[in-house]
C-alpha cells in the first residue's frame, strides 16, 4: 500500500499540486437480520478503493476509484487535478489549511473479541433466542433483531509527510417488537437497546453479549402490546420532561452536535444540511444552556463511534470543550475552517464515509457530561411530569433551533412516581431555551456512550457513525404533544 | 462505464463460480461527479468511479448474499465463497420458492452521451452562471451539480440477463439574501437541458422576496405546496404505504382499503419505471420487468407494489419493484407520479383568501405510520397569501399533519409537473404543485 500512496502523492506533486493526500480504505461489513423466526437478511460486503484530494491553483479537487491499479492511480490523480483547476475558475481566495500537519502512527480499536471470528451459528442463535422471546408475547405482530459489524482499515498519507494506518472495529445490535391493531390502525413499536435498528459501539463482540438481548426481549414485546391500549400522551403547553439517556443522546446530536460543525456555521452546507444558529459572534459569550449543561466533542473516549486515532486529515484525536457550565465555548473544526476563524489548529473532526468521499466536519463523540443526579432521585423529586424513552421520530430546522421529537414510550410522573404508560408522546422546543431549562443531569452510573450509526450529511450523501455519552436529564416548561 | 458485453462477461464469470442451486448476480457501475458550491464559489468538487458485484446464492431454501467492488477473479470468487458460507450456515427460509425466471424486458432510452462525458469545466461554467447572478443581485449562492452515468445488470442461473445504462444531471441551489433564502432544482437525464440562468432567477427571486419574514400564528391554513414540497408527500407514501410488505405487516393505511375511497377525487398516483418523463429503469433488482402500478385512482385505493417474496405470499406475481437482496425493506416504488390537474400554477393562489405558500419542506419524519402523520419544517421561502396574492414572507413553520388528510383536502392541482431525484435512494418522482386546505402548522421557528 505504501507504494500506491507514495506513487499517488508523487504524481500529484509533479503535476503541480500544492498539497495532496491519499486515503486507501477497505471496509468489510456484516449484517444479519432476523424477523419472526426467519433469517431475513445475511450479507457480507467488502468495499476497497482510494481517494486523492489535492489543492491546485488555490482550490480543492478530489477523485476516487475502486480500481487499485497503477494506471488507474495516475488517471485518478490527473482527474483530481483537473477538477481542482475547474474549482479555481470560481474561487474567491486561495484555500488556506494552515501549518503543516505531520502525523505518523498506528491506531487500532481496542477490542476483546473480534466479531468476525464469531460463527454465524452463534450470531444467528443469539438473535433467534431474542426473537422467540418477543414472539412469546401474545399480540406481537413482528419481532425483529439485527447485528451489524464493521471493520475498516485505512491508510492515510500526505505530501506534508503524514503516514497513518488505522483499523476501526464496530459492533452493533438491537431488537424491536411491533404490535398492531388493524381495527384502529394503531401501530406501536418498542426497541432495545436503542431505536432505529440498533445500538452500536467501537468495540468487539463483547459489546453485543453485554446488551443481553434475549433477557430484555420479553419485556420489549410486552411493552409494545401494552402501548396499543395505553392512554394517549396529553398535549400540554408547559410541563416537566425527563428523557432517558438514549433520547438525550439524540437531542445532543441534533441540537448541539450539528450546530457546532464549523462548516455549517460558515455556510458551506447551506444548500443541503443547512446552517447554524451558533454564529461566530456567539463563541465564548452565548448562553447555550443552564449551568448543569457541559458538553464536549471527544474522539478519545472508549467505545465511542467517533473514537479514532487520527481524523481523515491526519489530525490527532482530541477532546474539545463545546459547552461549559452552559456557556458556548467551542466548535468542531477542520484545518481550513479553523484558519477561517483564526482558531489555531484543527481539533480533528474531519471524517469521510469511505474511500469515495471527501472528509467533511462530522461529530466525533459529542457528550453531555454526567451530572450529579441519581436517576431514581430525579424522578422522585418530580411532582408532575412525563418520562420519555427511546426515540421514535426526530426533526429539527435547518439552523437547528426548532425541534420536535417523539418517543416510543412515555410514563406519567405524579408525586415522584411513574404512574401510567402513555403512547405517541412528542415534545417540541427551541434549542437554547430547552437546554436552558435543564435542571438535572444523571450521574456516572447512568451514563452510556450511545451510538448513532446513521448520521447523514453532505453532497454526495455521506453517512457517519457518531457517539454520544449521555445520561437521563430533566427539563422544565417543555411543550408536549401535538397529535390530534 | 464498461458496456453490456464486458458486464455480461463479469456476471457470467460470477455465475460460473457458483455451484448453488440458484444464483443471482447484480452488477452496478457508476461514474459520477459532483461540483458543490457555497458562499458563491466552488468549495468541494469530487468524482467517483465505482463498481459493485452482489451475489445471492440459494441452496434449497437457504440464502446467502455477499458483495465486493473489486472485479478481479479472486475477489469474485471470495464473494461467491462468502455467500456460500453464509447460506450454508443459516436456517431455511420456508417462504422462499425460487428466483424469478427470464421475462421480456422493454428497452428504454435513459442514457445521454453528453451527460456521461460532462467535464469539470462544463460543470464549473454552469455553477459560475449561478454564482455571477447571485453576486449581481447581492445574494449568496450555494448548491450542488451532479452528473453521472450508471449501468445496472441483473443475471441469474435461470437465464435472466437484464442490462440498462442511464445518465442523470441533477442541480440544486439555495440563494441566501440578508434575511431570506430561495431554492430551485432541476433533474434530467440530459445535462444539456440545465438552464442555469432560469434556476438562478427562480431561487434569487424567492430569496429576495423572503427578506424580513414576520411572525404568523401556527394553525390550520390553506397551503400552496410547490412541487418541491409536494414531492415529500409521494416519498412518504412510497416508504410507508404503497409496499406490499407494509400492508402484510399491517403498518400501511392501504391494508383492507383496496377499492375504497382513501383520498380526494382529484388524486391519482402511480409508479411507472418505463415512462419517458422519469429516470427510467425497465427492470428491478431481481431482473423482473417493471409494471405500471396504480396506487390511487381518482381517490380510490387500487394496489401496491410487489417483489418476488411478497408476491409469492399472496399467490401473485412480482410487479418488478424489488430492491437488491438481502432486502429487509420490501418492495419499493422508485418511479412515482402524481397526475397533474388543469390549473396553471401561476393561478393557483387566486382562490385563496388567506393561506400560506410553502416552497419546500425540510427534515420530515414519521410521527405515526398508518396515519401518515408527518412532522417537519418549511424552508427556503414561506409566504402569506391574502386575497389571492402573496403579501409578505413569514418565518418558517413546523407542521405536524397527516399527508393522507392533505390528499383528502386537495383543492387544486397544477397542470405543470416537475421531476426530482432523491439523493439517497436515487428514486424519481414527478409531481405537480398542490393547493391543500386545512394543513396544520404546529409551531414556528425563530
Amino acid at each position: 500500500m505504501k507504494d500506491l500512496t507514495g506513487r499517488a502523492l508523487n504524481i500529484a506533486q509533479v503535476r503541480g499540486a500544492a498539497y495532496a493526500d491519499v486515503r486507501i480504505v477497505e471496509r468489510v461489513t456484516q449484517h444479519i437480520t432476523v424477523k419472526n423466526g426467519q433469517v431475513e437478511a445475511l450479507e457480507q460486503d467488502e468495499s476497497l478503493g482510494f481517494g486523492v484530494r489535492v489543492i491546485v491553483n488555490g482550490a480543492w479537487g478530489f477523485a476516487s476509484s475502486s480500481r487499485l491499479e497503477g494506471q488507474e492511480i495516475e488517471r485518478v490523480v490527473s482527474q483530481a487535478i483537473a477538477i481542482a483547476k475547474a474549482s479555481a475558475l470560481t474561487k474567491i481566495k486561495d484555500v488556506n489549511i494552515g501549518a503543516p500537519v505531520v502525523s505518523k502512527g498506528v491506531y487500532e480499536t481496542p477490542i476483546k473479541v473480534n466479531p468476525f471470528t464469531i460463527s454465524l451459528d452463534e450470531k444467528i442463535g443469539l438473535l433467534m433466542k431474542a426473537d422467540a422471546e418477543m414472539r412469546r408475547v401474545k399480540g406481537v405482530k413482528v419481532a425483529r433483531g439485527e447485528l451489524a459489524f464493521v471493520r475498516e482499515n485505512k491508510e492515510f498519507a500526505s505530501t506534508e509527510g503524514s503516514a497513518i494506518r488505522q483499523e476501526i472495529v464496530e459492533s452493533g445490535c438491537g431488537i424491536a417488537a411491533m404490535a398492531t391493531d388493524p381495527q384502529t390502525g394503531e401501530v406501536q413499536v418498542r426497541s432495545y437497546p436503542n431505536a432505529n435498528g440498533r445500538h452500536q459501539q467501537a468495540r468487539g463482540y463483547e459489546f453485543v453479549l453485554e446488551q443481553k438481548l434475549a433477557e430484555s426481549a420479553g419485556r420489549i414485546g410486552e411493552e409494545a402490546v401494552a402501548l396499543l391500549s395505553a392512554e394517549q400522551c396529553p398535549s400540554v403547553d408547559a410541563t416537566t420532561v425527563i428523557l432517558d439517556g438514549s433520547q438525550v443522546a439524540l437531542q445532543v446530536h441534533e441540537s448541539c452536535g450539528h450546530p457546532i460543525e464549523l462548516d455549517r456555521v460558515l455556510g458551506t452546507e447551506a444548500a443541503f444540511a443547512g446552517t447554524s444558529f451558533l454564529t461566530p459572534d456567539k463563541l465564548g459569550n452565548f448562553r447555550y444552556g443552564s449551568e448543569a449543561v457541559n458538553i464536549t466533542a471527544d474522539a478519545t473516549i472508549p467505545g465511542g463511534l467517533g473514537t479514532f486515532g487520527f481524523d481523515d486529515e491526519g489530525v490527532p484525536a482530541q477532546k474539545t470543550d463545546i459547552v461549559k457550565n452552559g456557556l458556548f465555548v467551542g466548535y468542531m473544526t477542520s484545518r481550513e475552517t479553523a484558519q477561517e476563524l483564526k482558531l489555531g489548529a484543527s481539533n480533528g473532526t474531519m471524517r469521510a464515509d469511505g474511500w469515495n468521499r471527501i472528509p467533511i466536519i462530522r461529530m466525533t463523540n459529542v457528550n453531555l457530561l454526567p451530572g450529579t443526579w441519581d436517576v431514581k432521585e430525579m424522578i422522585a423529586s418530580t411532582d408532575d411530569g412525563i418520562w420519555m424513552e427511546t426515540n421514535r421520530s426526530w426533526s429539527i430546522d435547518d439552523r437547528r433551533l426548532n425541534f420536535q421529537f417523539g418517543t416510543e414510550m412515555a410514563w406519567e410522573i405524579k408525586g415522584g412516581k411513574k404512574t401510567r404508560m402513555l403512547k405517541n408522546a412528542t415534545y417540541t422546543g427551541i434549542t437554547p431555551q430547552f437546554w436552558g431549562s435543564c435542571d438535572a443531569v444523571g450521574n456516572d452510573a447512568a451514563w452510556v456512550v450511545w451510538g448513532t450509526p446513521n448520521c447523514g450529511k453532505g453532497q454526495p450523501p455521506q453517512t457517519a457513525h457518531t457517539g454520544h455519552g449521555a445520561a437521563p436529564a430533566r427539563f422544565r416548561n417543555v411543550r408536549v404533544g401535538v397529535i390530534k | 462505464m464498461l458496456g453490456p458485453d464486458k458486464v455480461k462477461e463479469i456476471t457470467s464469470q460470477a455465475l460460473a463460480l457458483s455451484k448453488a442451486d440458484q444464483t443471482e448476480v447484480i452488477f452496478s457501475g457508476t461514474d459520477s461527479a459532483l461540483t458543490r458550491f457555497a458562499n458563491s464559489y466552488i468549495h468541494q468538487n469530487v468524482a467517483e468511479t465505482n463498481t459493485e458485484v452482489r451475489v445471492r446464492l440459494v441452496y434449497g431454501k437457504k440464502i446467502g448474499v455477499a458483495s465486493c467492488n473489486d472485479l478481479s477473479p479472486e475477489a469474485l470468487k471470495r464473494a461467491v465463497d462468502t455467500a456460500r458460507a453464509i447460506a450454508q450456515r443459516q436456517p431455511e427460509n420456508p417462504e422462499f420458492k425460487s428466483l424469478p425466471g427470464p421475462q421480456p424486458i422493454q428497452k428504454v432510452e435513459a442514457f445521454v452521451e453528453r451527460t456521461a462525458k460532462f467535464t469539470p469545466e462544463q460543470r464549473a461554467q454552469i455553477v459560475n452562471v449561478l454564482c455571477k447572478k447571485a453576486k449581481e443581485k447581492g445574494v449568496v449562492a450555494a448548491g450542488a451539480f451532479t452528473t453521472l452515468g450508471y449501468e445496472l445488470a441483473v443475471a441469474n442461473s435461470l437465464g435472466v440477463f437484464a442490462y440498462h445504462p442511464g445518465t442523470v444531471a441533477d442541480i440544486n441551489t439555495v440563494m441566501t439574501s440578508d434575511t431570506g433564502t430561495g431554492y430551485a432544482s432541476f433533474t434530467h437525464p440530459d445535462a444539456g437541458q440545465v438552464d442555469a440562468a432560469a434556476l438562478a432567477d427562480e431561487a434569487i427571486g424567492k430569496a429576495l422576496t423572503a427578506r424580513n419574514p414576520g411572525a404568523l400564528e401556527p394553525g390550520d391554513y390553506t397551503v400552496l405546496l410547490e412541487e418541491y414540497a409536494a414531492m415529500d408527500i409521494l416519498d412518504f407514501l412510497a416508504y410507508l404505504s404503497f409496499s406490499a410488505l407494509a400492508v402484510q405487516e399491517e403498518r400501511s393505511f392501504m391494508q383492507g382499503k383496496i377499492g375504497e375511497k382513501v383520498m380526494g377525487d382529484a388524486v391519482t398516483l402511480w409508479d411507472d419505471g418505463l415512462a419517458p418523463d422519469t429516470l427510467a429503469l425497465p427492470f428491478d433488482y431481481e431482473g423482473v420487468p417493471r409494471q405500471k402500478v396504480t396506487f390511487v385512482e381518482n381517490g380510490i385505493a387500487r394496489g401496491v407494489v410487489y417483489d418476488t417474496l411478497t408476491a409469492q405470499r399472496e399467490g401473485k406475481t412480482s410487479t418488478g419493484h424489488s430492491l437488491p437482496a438481502p432486502n429487509s425493506a420490501g418492495p419499493y416504488a422508485e418511479h412515482m407520479f402524481m397526475a397533474p390537474g388543469s390549473t396553471p400554477k401561476s393561478e393557483m393562489i387566486k382562490s385563496v383568501e388567506r393561506g400560506v405558500w410553502v416552497s419546500r419542506f425540510w427534515y420530515t419524519r414519521v410521527v405515526h405510520p398508518t396515519k401518515v402523520l408527518i412532522t417537519g419544517m418549511t424552508r427556503d421561502g414561506t409566504f402569506l397569501i391574502e386575497n389571492g396574492e402573496v403579501t409578505r414572507p413569514v418565518k418558517n413553520f413546523r407542521f405536524t399533519t397527516s399527508y393522507l388528510d392533505a390528499l383528502n383536502n386537495v383543492r387544486a392541482i397544477s397542470r405543470e409537473t416537475k421531476l426530482f431525484r432523491d439523493d439517497w435512494s436515487g428514486a424519481a418522482r414527478r409531481v405537480p404543485a398542490l393547493l391543500v386546505d386545512g394543513f396544520r402548522f404546529t409551531g414556528v421557528t425563530q
